[in-house]
């Protein structure tokens, strides 16, 4: 018994004097009412970029008092699934991204026949059109990674090392062709990125072997993180933002970040369906719509830096 | 006849045979550099490894080893920054939370009767799911805050996540936590009488139990040293790299069990020591990086491990069969 008072005792006073800085901000609430909108991606659960794409499109939801149902489905066939589920379930309005096209047409189709309106996002530039999609809010990864190769061989890189982080993703392997077509000299390298430990090692033992590494390019923010700890004279650069990034690129640690603006990717389909719905506007007259890349270095980093930190960049 | 035929002996020739080879055609791979970071890898898989390697000599499996590394870290780096409170107290509630789930592992298996592999698959799927809804929740991202401003980070960050030099190369802390793992789990094996329950709770069950092994104890006992190892980890984890994706961990719990295979643990159980798992892991850390060191393209790298993990098996057969014939004999 006395010993039972004793440990609490300790605890109270351990939690009590254990009370420190760093802590969250309070967070606000809202409301929605509206049209209804389905909202689907293949984001693999976890991932921080998608999570960016997902509260843009919360937030467009909120300002437009949209009724968004979110899902998701990294797998080609289940997503086609997520999409014919709502067309059944009668929405206002589909917003989808194309990472495979073939296997979502069908669906996409029999959206469009039902005479539901439908706009790509992220992925599927080339294809939107043709499956009957009216508009697309993106950035082009083949476009992204070349516009990155183009920038880091002008700072005079001869040996990038391309960091791929996720086995078999097209669009990674994308951006990588795309930072090639601008340095030819630029190298793949596959790490497992679901664990930070095994990332920073693998970038340690490739640093270690080939000396003549002269640009790192990692394709997401926290590989970008691991390829830090990795250490090696190499300069670092990378796709997509998060906070951490964010102040590293304002630290010089990191050159800089090509961001195609989840945020804004999920934002723009959520509004451009509300507005075509209301108003029958068409965003990009029938063109694509890029949110990307847009380049974050040390100009513009002061500006920027504010927005990571809302998990809205 | 344990001591005939020794369930590291494969494991040490592949070890020397790969370390040879990569010698050999990876100049990059001589280096003390090299060396130290292939410790590195193995040992972030190895100290984990330790305990999967015993729970398998006991007989079961645990598949929710892998992202309760992640849970680990995640609890202790969101509870603290929601809280406002020293990361000390944060890192002792993780241990608790890993602590309770291995025991409600351990727990269930040995109550319902279901096989290991199921109710761990369960946890594996939860912690999974919790890891990311919570962090969402908690975080309004999937990825846990940066903890290095939190008080208690430079402390934690000395016992999980330090590293020293020899000469000129920069040695990782876990490097020696998992050689003192490695030691402590052959003691208890070899040396005490839980050692001799281990083995006989995997052995036979059934047997072990009439003659007066506390088998359920025993079991669930071993489920919370997985639980423990993995908490390390995910403690050495959070510490070095400050912030975690709430999607990590997956996969590795296949990583701790061919570590434990590789290294001559029976997937039947009751058969295998500490020295072969680590040295599984070893090979593990070595394969990984040595296909980088010699500039291959390591899309291969799963191919070569699946290669292993087959060879291993194989090898694990012909020791099996070896052993009962020298026991009829």
């Amino acid at each position: 018994m006395t010993r039972r008072v004793l440990a609490a005792g300790a605890a109270a006073i351990l939690l009590l004097g254990a009370c420190s800085g760093g802590g969250r901000e309070e967070p606000e609430a809202d409301a929605a009412t509206g049209y209804t909108i389905a909202f689907i991606t293949h984001e693999t659960p976890g991932d921080t970029f998608w999570d960016k794409v997902r509260s843009g499109a919360q937030q467009a939801a909120a300002d437009q008092k949209v009724d968004l149902k979110y899902s998701n489905d990294p797998d080609a066939g289940r997503q086609a699934v997520l999409i014919q589920q709502a067309v059944d379930s009668k929405v206002q309005g589909i917003a989808t991204t194309l990472v495979t096209p073939d296997a979502l047409a069908g669906s996409v189709k029999a959206a469009t026949a039902a005479g539901i309106p439908v706009v790509g996002l992220n992925a599927g530039i080339d294809q939107y059109k043709r499956l009957g999609a009216l508009m697309y809010f993106g950035s082009d990864e083949t476009v992204a990674g070349t516009s990155l190769g183009e920038r880091i061989a002008a700072a005079g890189a001869k040996h990038p090392l391309c960091v791929i982080h996720q086995t078999g993703s097209v669009a990674l392997e994308a951006r990588c062709a795309g930072v090639k077509s601008a340095v030819p000299g630029t190298e793949n390298l596959q790490v497992n990125g679901a664990d930070d430990a095994a990332v920073t090692s693998t970038l340690q033992a490739k640093l270690a072997q080939d000396k003549t590494i002269d640009y790192v390019v990692t394709l997401g923010a926290p590989i970008a993180l691991d390829a830090i700890k990795a250490g090696g004279t190499a300069k670092l650069v990378t796709f997509d933002l998060n906070q951490e990034t964010a102040q590293l690129i304002k630290d010089g640690k990191i050159e800089f970040a090509i961001d195609q603006q989840p945020y804004v990717q999920g934002y723009l389909a959520v509004t451009s369906l509300y507005l075509y719905l209301k108003n029958g506007n068409d965003i990009g007259g029938g063109r694509p719509v890029l949110t990307g890349p847009s380049f974050v270095d040390q100009s513009n980093i002061d500006t920027i830096l504010p927005y990571t930190q809302k998990n809205t960049r | 006849m344990r001591r005939a035929v020794r369930p590291e002996v494969g494991a040490l020739v592949a070890a020397a045979v790969i370390f040879v080879f990569f010698l050999a055609v990876a100049p990059a791979f001589r280096s003390a550099d090299a060396f130290v970071t292939v410790l590195y890898q193995s040992s972030t898989i190895g100290i984990v490894a330790v305990a999967v390697g015993m729970l398998m000599i006991g007989g079961e499996f645990d598949l929710s080893a892998g992202v309760i590394v992640t849970s680990a870290g995640l609890v202790n780096s969101m509870f603290c920054w929601y809280f406002g409170i020293n990361l000390w107290v944060g890192a002792i509630l993780s241990l608790v939370f890993c602590l309770a789930v291995g025991f409600l592992n351990g727990y269930l298996v040995m109550r319902t009767g279901i096989p290991s592999f199921l109710i761990t698959l369960g946890t594996f799927f939860v912690l999974q799911g919790a890891n990311l809804g919570v962090t969402k929740l908690v975080t309004g991202s999937v990825s846990s805050t940066d903890v290095s401003r939190i008080d208690g980070y430079d402390s934690l960050g000395a016992i999980f996540a330090s590293s020293f030099e020899i000469g000129s190369v920069v040695v990782w802390g876990t490097v020696v936590w998992w050689i003192l793992f490695v030691a402590v789990a052959s003691w208890i094996l070899r040396r005490t009488r839980g050692g001799n329950w281990i083995y006989a709770v995997g052995g036979a069950a059934d047997s072990a139990r009439a003659v007066g092994v506390p088998v359920v104890r025993t079991k669930i006992g071993l489920f919370l040293a997985v639980s423990f190892l993995g908490w390390f980890v995910g403690m050495h984890n959070l510490y070095r790299f400050n912030t975690l994706q709430a999607g990590g961990g997956v996969g590795n719990e296949f990583l701790y069990i061919i570590a434990a295979v590789v290294g001559g643990t029976l997937l039947t159980g009751g058969f295998g020591n500490a020295a072969g798992v680590a040295i599984g892991a070893f090979i593990f850390g070595m394969t990984s990086l040595g296909i980088v060191y010699a500039g291959w393209d390591p899309n291969w790298f799963r191919a070569f491990l699946g290669v292993m993990l087959l060879l291993a098996v194989l090898v694990n057969l012909y020791v099996r069969k070896l052993a009962t014939r020298e026991a009829r004999a």
